[in-house]
């Protein structure tokens, strides 16, 4: 039984385009599936959708959300938001952004154990602390009495993670986490969410546009492409033999830096023809089902 | 150190500014028409009348001239002599500005707690019809200005449904054992919620004209605020937490978005004391700017040269205090 399955997830613009195609996809305890695909295939979306965020302008229109086998779509809103805040947690993609200017960054780390779970401030300040600590922060003391504007942005993007982890969730969505930060940075921040995750157990969704950091933390890996899963598979599947045009493709494309002159390439036109073909015939079925 | 030196920055603007006030304000009322001595005699007054009349209050003197002696009083703290009641300038106006800051206090709290309740409610049903109802009341409430809603007050909660007093700052026949004139504020500490409640009762009314716009601009503001900041990353993030709406705006959104507002509600604030002029003149209210109005009908210039003084004094002040009050909110401006 998978901690979180999505079944058939379809969401759309309200009165507009499909973002979503009826999208499924498991995640087993402990495991990290990595979500892939161009910018606007929805990857994000589904990260969304599992914490109830989509932003109000869109819908979900069918589908399941299982997540420890309870369906978050039909449950009322506010315990929702309960299970998904008890359950779940994020890891936010730009960390300038996610932390409240006007708040220590203690608070922000301890906030949910005390208001929603109902720790004392006493344990929730050492969790913070041990949690800094493990996130290979010095001088915790320090950096939970600072305000966010006083700490670098790979320091922020740890005391994020420290705080996904901070009630020992069950699943993580980490949205592009390293995106936002500097190359150098990024690797380091890599190897800490990888070596939290498997020391936590807790199970990682993983959205990226980089498939090099696909190969480093995932052990499944779903490609989407405008909003449909074309390829669900096991990490080393698919870097063995990638099923689907698409994602040989993409994995064509993945920059080499051992050979800085052999450029770009870019997924061939006639694979982004096939695709398309896939998600018109897909539209086209849905039309008349 | 961004207190001490905004605080010093400002004291020395502060004291041009007022330079420069005191130059307009005395030039002006000097040259419009009219002049206290005609105001003061009877019709068919003799010539030689009106110079003595003159002379005595050294109105005869050069402009520049007078202008000198009365400068030199006021850095000595010697604003003149109102040419009316024959008393003090200083002491008259000191008097009546317990008056005038306990309404626009007043005022101002009514106009932040009905603002930011119309933001918050307006955000947290956001895209409903609650929310048109409240862009509905705020446009109302913004396109009257405060004297007429003192009128439109008047005719509900004073002739239609009297429930509040129309004029005056308290019932003439109460005993007042107030030594000072912050009556509202000394009926409290003196536990006299008696007295308090009959204060209360003239004032609200006159505070609630001068708060109504005041809220409206308030609270459009800071709702456009708030739903900015509802879309940020750290609100989403602490949706993600399990909190609820309410909570979100309160905990999360408020504190930010609360910030441009403060600015707009110190510059508001300083349009709201210029307002009191003529609510109280409604309302038949003993503060400063019903004194201001007297004077200028008498042409009582010391009179309206310390009221004026008085009120840019009040608008520095107020500035001043937004001012520091941002650097105390905003956390990114403490280290500077």
């Amino acid at each position: 039984m998978s901690f979180l399955s999505i079944r058939n997830l379809s969401v759309r613009l309200k009165k507009g385009p499909p973002l979503l195609r009826r999208v499924s996809l498991d995640v087993a305890a402990g495991e990290v599936r990595g979500l892939v695909g161009e910018s606007g295939a929805g990857k994000s979306m589904i990260g969304k959708a599992v914490l109830g965020i989509l932003p109000p302008s869109v819908e979900v229109t069918e589908g399941e959300i299982l997540l420890d086998g309870i369906d978050l779509l039909t449950l009322p809103q506010a315990q929702r938001r309960r299970r998904i805040g008890a359950l779940a947690a994020l890891i936010p993609q730009d960390p300038l952004t996610a932390l409240n200017p006007s708040h220590r960054i203690g608070p922000q780390i301890t906030d949910r154990l005390v208001d929603i779970l109902g720790w004392t401030r006493a344990d929730a300040d050492a969790r913070a602390r041990n949690l800094l600590a493990e996130v290979q922060i010095a001088d915790p003391d320090r950096v939970l009495r600072s305000y966010p504007h006083e700490l670098s942005g790979g320091m922020r993007q740890r005391i994020l993670i420290a705080s996904a982890f901070a009630a020992e969730p069950k699943l993580i969505v980490a949205d592009e986490p390293t995106t936002a930060l500097d190359v150098t940075v990024q690797k380091q921040i890599l190897k800490l969410i990888a070596g939290m995750q498997a020391r936590h157990g807790t199970a990682l969704l993983f959205v990226t546009h980089d498939l090099g950091v696909v190969s480093k933390v995932c052990q499944k890996l779903s490609v989407l492409y405008a909003g449909m899963v074309v390829e669900d598979t096991s990490v080393a599947d698919f870097y063995a033999a990638p099923r689907h045009a698409y994602s040989a493709a993409l994995l064509a494309a993945t920059p080499k830096y051992t050979d800085p002159s052999a450029g770009l390439t870019p997924v061939p036109e006639v694979v982004i023809a096939t695709v398309q073909a896939e998600v018109a015939a897909f539209d086209r079925g849905q039309a008349h089902g | 150190m961004p207190f001490l030196r905004i605080l010093v920055l400002r004291l020395l603007t502060t004291g041009i500014t007022l330079a420069g006030v005191a130059v307009i304000v005395f030039f002006v009322i000097r040259v419009v028409p009219g002049n206290p001595i005609a105001m003061m005699l009877p019709p068919g007054a003799t010539e030689a009348d009106i110079a003595r009349l003159s002379a005595l209050y050294g109105l005869d003197k050069p402009l520049v001239a007078q202008f000198g002696i009365w400068v030199a009083g006021v850095v000595q703290g010697d604003f003149g002599t109102s040419i009316t009641t024959r008393q003090p300038v200083l002491a008259l106006v000191l008097g009546r500005l317990p008056a005038t800051l306990e309404l626009s206090i007043m005022a101002l709290v009514i106009a932040c707690l009905l603002g930011g309740a119309a933001a918050l409610t307006g955000t947290r049903f956001r895209g409903g019809r609650t929310e048109g109802a409240i862009d509905v009341a705020n446009g109302m409430a913004l396109s009257v200005p405060d004297f007429l809603w003192g009128l439109i007050l008047i005719l509900l909660f004073g002739v239609l449904v009297p429930i509040f007093h129309i004029s005056g700052r308290v019932t003439p026949s109460l005993d007042l054992p107030f030594t000072t004139s912050f009556y509202l504020f000394e009926s409290l500490i003196r536990l006299r919620f008696d007295l308090w409640a009959d204060i209360v009762a003239h004032m609200f009314m006159p505070a609630l004209a001068l708060a109504i716009p005041l809220a409206a601009i308030t609270g459009q503001l800071l709702k456009q605020s708030l739903k900015e900041t509802m879309n940020l990353d750290y609100v989403t993030l602490a949706r993600t937490k399990g909190y609820g709406e309410s909570r979100v705006i309160l905990r999360e959104a408020l504190r930010n978005a609360a910030l441009p507002t403060l600015t707009l509600v110190g510059v508001q604030f300083t349009f709201l004391i210029g307002g009191t002029v003529i609510i109280e003149r409604l309302f038949s209210y003993e503060g400063l700017g019903n004194m201001a109005i007297d004077a200028v009908i008498n042409r009582d210039l010391p009179l309206i040269q310390g009221i004026v003084l008085l009120f840019a004094v009040i608008f520095t002040a107020v500035n001043l205090i937004v001012d520091l009050l941002y650097t105390v909110l905003n956390p990114r401006l403490r280290h500077g």
